[in-house]
């Protein structure tokens, strides 16, 4: 999408989640990783919930999964997405292991499958923002 | 402790359902009065013979830290036992139970557990009150990115773990919508159902998408409305107006969700962990169940709930319920008085309150056959909280 057409809600970041927006940027999908057990998680809890370190780091994640699960939106909830609907959203487990919201594109919806394979795309929505959505794996 | 003691210690002595649905000029703590209100005189108790007070708040506040500030609009005096409390729909069951464990250790005599809510306004759509796209704000950071995407509200939500269901399993759209034209079934023998006009399978397959895999038909009402229901000592109970509805066996579950991979959240519910114990106080099996009050929000909730409770193995929930076995003249009553996919949405007092006419006997044309043994099921965020509670007309 150009970006001066994008009409769709455009989150940014916040401290917690700042590394995660620089790196979708520079096409990059960045996730936490625990310091101590070294599971991965999403950033927004300061504190692993299996060993409850606290130390962590970032870390560049593959940007393959698989389709974990997914819906197909019809009712319209926001005035923005009244052009766009019925559109897919979905649930992409990461191959590190976190599950991440978002859509998926260059697939039709009746041909989305769960835990068919996936890759991010990078969609640059804004100068400030770029989304990362997933395609069918190549 | 052997908690086969707690096996009938206590029993539902009062049930107050207010009208509910479309009932517009009263604000939740009316609603919450009037439920309360009501149970007592169903109870035939007077407000001073009341000495507990466990109040669930909706979507809707209710006055007070959590609702508890009813206390004063009821001019309820030097109670025993109060608290707001927070399981999503699981909590008219969890209410239940710390009332009943209360009673039983001598805390209180008589406590009312209440359930109250208004979100629909006249004139004004009612769906956002359960998760609109909230006035267009985009939160900063992670959360912003459900914004982003598209991904609103409770709807969303539980059509992705259906679609998980169906994508692990096989379940089809012809099974949930087994669901909702048996329960609607019920609901034309309910005269406090909302919904009462009977549908067909193919009523279900025409009602518009909400959010695939969900059809309107899958998703359960918004009411406004309350609910109350008293919890007594079996011993009281056996003196007191209407029959008891003993309390056999109970128990929770709350499996948590790490967001991550290996956790299968969309398919399990906390009910295995929940009815472990509940099973086991009531000293019963699935087998001798001969009525369910399952939670409903959604069609996939009734299915993965009976699997989770050993009804049929794990996956095989949509076969299950294709033979129309939950609707009236089957062989598993499930939902007798609509539920919320076409009674009324109260969240956990849905079930709970059918629960207790069923096992009552008080059921009218809709009343199954045999009631010995009663499940109603409670069930929080997206299959995160379950409660179980087991209800008995006998008191052991």
């Amino acid at each position: 999408m150009a970006e001066q057409e994008y009409s769709l809600p455009i989150p940014v970041a916040d401290e917690a989640s700042q590394e995660f927006f620089d790196g979708a940027k520079e096409g990059r999908l960045m996730l936490l990783r625990c310091s101590q057990c070294g599971r991965h998680r999403l950033p927004g809890r300061e504190r692993c919930a299996d060993c409850w370190s606290t130390e962590t780091e970032w870390v560049q994640a593959s940007g393959r999964g698989k389709l974990y699960t997914f819906g197909v939106m019809h009712q319209k909830y926001h005035p923005a997405f009244a052009g766009v609907t019925p559109y897919n959203f979905a649930i992409v487990e990461l191959e590190e292991g976190p599950r991440l919201v978002t859509n998926i594109v260059e697939c039709e919806n009746d041909d989305l499958r769960t835990d068919m394979p996936v890759e991010a795309v990078f969609d640059s929505v804004s100068e400030e923002t770029t989304l990362i959505r997933f395609r069918p794996a190549s | 402790m052997d908690d086969r003691e707690l096996k009938g210690a206590t029993a539902i002595t009062g049930l107050g359902v207010t009208e509910q649905g479309k009932v517009y000029g009263h604000n939740t703590a009316w609603f919450a009065g009037e439920a309360i209100r009501l149970a007592l005189d169903d109870a035939g108790l007077e407000k001073a013979d009341i000495d507990g007070l466990l109040v669930n708040q909706g979507v809707t506040p209710l006055p007070g830290m959590g609702g508890i500030d009813l206390q004063n609009h009821l001019g309820l005096t030097n109670l025993r036992l109060l608290a707001g409390m927070q399981v999503g729909g699981a909590t008219a069951g969890v209410m239940v139970q710390y009332a009943a464990l209360a009673i039983h250790h001598g805390m209180a005599n008589h406590v009312v557990c209440v359930f109250a809510d208004a979100p629909l306004r006249e004139g004004r759509s009612g769906g956002g009150a359960y998760g609109g796209a909230g006035g267009g704000y985009v939160p900063p950071g992670m959360s912003g990115l459900y914004t982003a995407f598209g991904m609103f509200g409770i709807n969303a939500q539980y059509a992705l773990a259906a679609r998980r269901h169906m994508g692990m399993y096989g379940t089809t759209n012809d099974h949930f919508g087994a669901i909702a034209v048996g329960q609607r079934a019920w609901a034309a023998m309910n005269p406090a159902a909302q919904q009462r006009e009977l549908i067909t399978i193919d009523d279900y397959h025409a009602s518009r998408w909400v959010a695939e895999p969900l059809h309107l038909l899958d998703c359960c009402l918004i009411s406004n409305g309350g609910v109350a229901v008293i919890v007594s000592s079996a011993e009281r109970a056996r003196d007191m107006k209407q029959p008891p509805a003993y309390i056999w066996g109970m128990g929770q579950g709350h499996p948590g969700d790490l967001k991550r991979a290996g956790w299968d959240v969309d398919t399990q519910t906390g009910a295995p962990i929940a009815k472990e114990r509940a099973f086991q106080m009531a000293g019963i099996g699935v087998d001798d169940i001969d009525v369910c009050q399952l939670y409903d929000c959604y069609t996939y909730t009734v299915l993965v709930t009976l699997e989770d409770y050993g009804f049929c193995p794990k996956g095989e929930g949509g076969p299950f319920v294709a033979d129309g076995k939950l609707g009236p003249g089957g062989s598993l009553p499930t939902n007798t008085g609509g539920g919320q996919l076409s009674g009324f949405y109260m969240w956990g007092m849905t079930p709970l309150a059918e629960g207790v006419i069923q096992t009552r006997g008080q059921g009218g044309e809709r009343q199954a056959e045999k009631n010995d043994v009663v499940l109603v099921s409670g069930n929080g965020g997206i299959l995160d909280h379950h409660s179980t509670l087991v209800l008995s007309p006998q008191p052991s």
